[in-house]
């Protein structure tokens, strides 16, 4: 990008710095907010039990291997001759009985790796597990489409990989008021006041001004539209649900943001994972139940699509602690009101032909996200993720 | 002949952690070439760290049989990892062997390692010390026979019926050749040579395993023989391509994120003709004219390590609880001894973003006002160690600073040359006046120097 597109496409021109008015209203520019479509990506982090997330309750073979964790016939929320949902899920039952849900069963990559970190790493750079990548797919999908940092905002304190980019990377907040306060102080409004265009080259100092610049007219971009909109939607009660609404004040708001990312940690369940994934899962299904309503009341749920992942499954038989240890394939949950294909998207896991113990992927992760990005956001999958992947067209 | 103070400066920026004013100034009257003798030879001592003790950690079954739970088992480990780290951190920032150390950081990033068991990774630490400068083919072996790289990089599975190709393939790809100078039928047939390479589980000892080892013929980069691993080893190092790749890396590290191919070249054509000796390399470096030429001076962004690392020497700031320490880093994207994934941090522009840019240009004021930060941990998952810290324990930022003893150091000194010792690149006219308008104390001068984007660089 040299140095007049900067001008043009970074925030730089919301205009209260030196930049002439007439730049002024580029964050309305071109794109209609109320057709603006979004992605909302949930991390379950920590690798979810898939199987007792979507549970193949016809199967013998999963009570035979699941003797103390297996959950119940009679109490699993039946979707399908062959699977069902923990019980902790009946809200997420509700969205899936109106067709807001599509399950894409047995989704990894070759070659598995059973780290956490390494397989967070690969699930966020969409990374072929045989590269290190040191950029997101949401990252370069920012570089390919977007041009200021709020375009892809992360509810957490960290930046995750999944949303770095090589020349833009999106911007982590768990509270708009606090990130504006942090760019508001000012000494750096005088320092930037300085500024002439030509300093904003390709040298690091350069680089080192543009993102100071770009990030605090994204914060004050955040904070003003985000103020706008009082969301008085009830939630439940959990720091999880909070983030959910803090997304939906930002897509009620009208804020111009493309993708939103947001995690759920402490899937790791090694011992005693009854509890702890219920407990879990019923945060997930409760929160997300009233993120699409609060959505469809302010009619921002058509334009809205949320996906749920996690870096692995869990081994298939439990261990003797009453968990289960690091697996491969797992479940992946798509939501929204413009799917083309609802429900159960493909066969449920096969339990009898496994590796090593664990299941066998038949969906490339990557082959979702190139769905997403395709069909979803309008943008060019072979560039994002450096290959051509099959379209699965759930959307 | 006299060396100007610029060059002391840049010098000890690069290959340490910066210096003051004051002693800049003394050692200026001295030839480059005394200067650069006296500042390695401040390092030839290698301490290293001992937070762990090999038996500190039971290993789980031990744990169990005596009562531990897995709850309380992770609690020893996060525990032991958090001292490591920070006791590196406070050796980076007390020491005098500063070269070694920046070397040292340098191999922790080049043979990136991210291991449950604090103590393994702690030796291979030491192992990056003690043969910072000795010659590369040393440090790899001894990196290579490691208990900590035969186990991260799954050498342990790597048997004459199942090769695993992982260590096979990351020596080549990461830590010498580089892609594309090998080809998959290489590394399948060095895995095979690698086959038996195993680590005592009680000593933490290198062991070859004979009855897993494939003593078989092998080709590899066109050569052929019953080679074992140490064959190959020496056979990657036989290729000028080796020297190439480690001087490019070393490049960017020291010098210039953009690479000098022509510079490249010959610090690469001295350290193969030197059989490695890394020593002489860095030595090199940093008596060469080019390296002090104005495009190769503050203009390299600081890594979190280098930031937090520069700013405490500078400032003697004392914490008051080390979890301090490990939030900055964490913040910041650069965690000793738990690194993205093998390769690495990618380093330069990759360390600003929208989120750790903010924060870089805040936190001086912050640790030097005793501010406070709402910075909450992330909670990951708990089989990392000190990743899974409770998010509540870390909301404040305290700290003490000797403010009495920073301002006598600076309340005489001109304003450049308190920017050239603080920043890394020149201030620019216009904002030297925005930062003297308003300006009343030498404090608030400081600390309006060090919350500029010049101070992310050096």
């Amino acid at each position: 990008m040299d140095r007049r597109d900067f001008l043009k496409q970074s925030s730089l021109a919301s205009g209260y710095f030196m930049i002439p008015s007439f730049l002024k209203p580029l964050e309305t520019l071109g794109i209609n907010p109320s057709g603006k479509k979004n992605l909302i990506v949930i991390q379950f982090s920590g690798g979810n039990d898939g199987l007792n997330t979507v549970i193949p309750y016809t199967n013998d073979m999963y009570y035979k291997l699941r003797k103390n964790i297996g959950i119940k016939k009679e109490e699993v929320l039946t979707l399908d001759k062959e699977l069902g949902l923990n019980p902790a899920m009946a809200a997420f039952k509700g969205l899936y009985d109106q067709g807001y849900v599509t399950i894409l069963n047995n989704v990894g990559y070759p070659n598995p790796d059973r780290s956490h970190f390494r397989s967070m790493d690969i699930w966020q750079s969409a990374s072929s597990g045989k590269d290190y990548v040191s950029t997101g797919w949401l990252g370069r999908y920012l570089d390919s489409q977007c041009h200021s940092p709020y375009e892809g905002i992360e509810i957490d304190t960290n930046l995750s990989l999944a949303l770095r980019g090589k020349k833009l990377s999106g911007i982590a907040t768990k509270n708009a008021g606090q990130l504006y306060e942090e760019t508001k102080a000012p000494y750096f409004d005088s320092v930037t006041s300085y500024l002439k265009p030509e300093m904003l080259n390709e040298d690091n100092l350069g680089y080192l001004y543009k993102t100071m610049l770009s990030t605090t007219s994204s914060a004050k971009y955040i904070y003003e539209t985000q103020k706008t909109y009082k969301n008085t939607f009830e939630y439940p009660n959990t720091e999880f649900a909070k983030e959910l609404k803090t997304i939906s004040t930002f897509i009620n708001s009208g804020l111009n943001t493309s993708v939103y990312y947001v995690s759920l940690a402490s899937f790791d369940t090694h011992v005693g994972q009854l509890n702890k994934q219920q407990n879990l899962l019923m945060q997930y299904s409760e929160g997300i139940a009233a993120l699409v309503n609060d959505l469809k009341a302010n009619n921002k749920f058509d334009d809205t699509l949320i996906l749920t992942f996690s870096e692995f499954g869990r081994r298939v038989e439990e261990n003797a602690s009453g968990g289960t240890d690091h697996g491969t394939a797992s479940n992946m949950f798509i939501i929204g009101s413009q799917l083309k294909k609802n429900g159960i998207f493909n066969e449920a896991p096969d339990l009898v032909n496994l590796v090593d113990g664990d299941l066998k992927h038949h969906i490339d992760f990557r082959q979702v996200y190139a769905t997403v990005l395709d069909n979803w956001l309008k943008a060019d999958s072979t560039v994002i993720l450096k290959e051509r992947f099959v379209n699965l067209n759930f959307v | 002949m006299a060396t100007p103070v610029q060059y002391i400066l840049h010098l000890y920026k690069r290959f340490g952690f910066g210096i003051s004013l004051e002693e800049a100034k003394l050692l200026k009257s001295k030839k480059l070439g005394e200067i650069v003798n006296e500042l390695f030879n401040a390092s030839i001592v290698s301490t290293g760290l001992v937070s762990v003790a090999i038996d500190s950690i039971p290993k789980a079954k031990d744990a169990m049989t005596e009562g531990m739970n897995k709850k309380d088992l992770n609690k020893m480990i996060t525990t032991y990892s958090e001292s490591l780290n920070t006791d590196w951190i406070k050796q980076l920032v007390n020491t005098k062997a500063v070269v070694r150390e920046k070397q040292t950081l340098f191999w922790h990033n080049h043979f990136a390692c991210r291991l449950r068991n604090p103590y393994l990774v702690q030796e291979l630490n030491n192992i990056h010390r003690k043969f910072a400068f000795a010659n590369f083919r040393e440090l790899l072996f001894n990196v290579s026979k490691s208990a900590a790289m035969l186990q991260f990089l799954n050498n342990q599975q790597n048997k004459k019926m199942h090769p695993n190709e992982n260590f096979a393939r990351e020596l080549m790809e990461l830590f010498t050749l580089g892609r594309g100078n090998y080809t998959e039928q290489d590394v399948k047939e060095s895995a095979r040579a690698f086959t038996g390479w195993s680590f005592n589980k009680d000593t933490f000892e290198y062991e070859f395993k004979e009855k897993q080892h494939d003593f078989d013929k092998k080709t590899f980069l066109g050569r052929e023989g019953n080679f074992a691993g140490e064959d190959i080893i020496n056979i990657i190092m036989d290729q000028r391509l080796t020297a190439y790749f480690l001087c490019k890396k070393m490049y960017a590290y020291y010098v210039n994120d953009v690479v000098d191919e022509k510079r490249v070249k010959e610090l690469a054509d001295f350290y193969y003709m030197n059989a490695y000796d890394t020593d002489k390399l860095l030595r090199k470096i940093a008596l060469s004219d080019w390296f002090y030429a104005p495009q190769n001076v503050g203009n390299k962004i600081k890594a979190p390590i280098d930031f937090l690392v520069t700013l405490n020497r500078q400032f003697n700031i004392e914490y008051e609880s080390n979890s301090t320490l490990i939030i900055i880093q964490r913040s910041l994207g650069q965690l000793l001894f738990y690194p993205p994934n093998v390769a690495g941090w990618p380093g330069g522009k990759s360390w600003i973003n929208s989120s750790t840019l903010m924060l870089r240009l805040r936190l001086p004021s912050m640790l030097l006002n005793s501010g406070v930060i709402d910075m909450e941990a992330e909670d990951d998952d708990p089989d990392d160690g000190i990743m899974a810290m409770t998010k509540s324990a870390y909301k404040n930022y305290k700290t003490q600073v000797n403010w009495e003893k920073i301002i006598s150091e600076y309340k005489n000194a001109e304003l450049n040359d308190v920017a050239s010792v603080l920043l890394g690149s020149e201030l620019e006219t216009n904002l030297k006046s925005v930062i003297q308008t308003n300006t009343g104390s030498t404090k608030e001068l400081i600390l309006k120097l060090i919350s500029l984007p010049h101070y992310q660089l050096y």
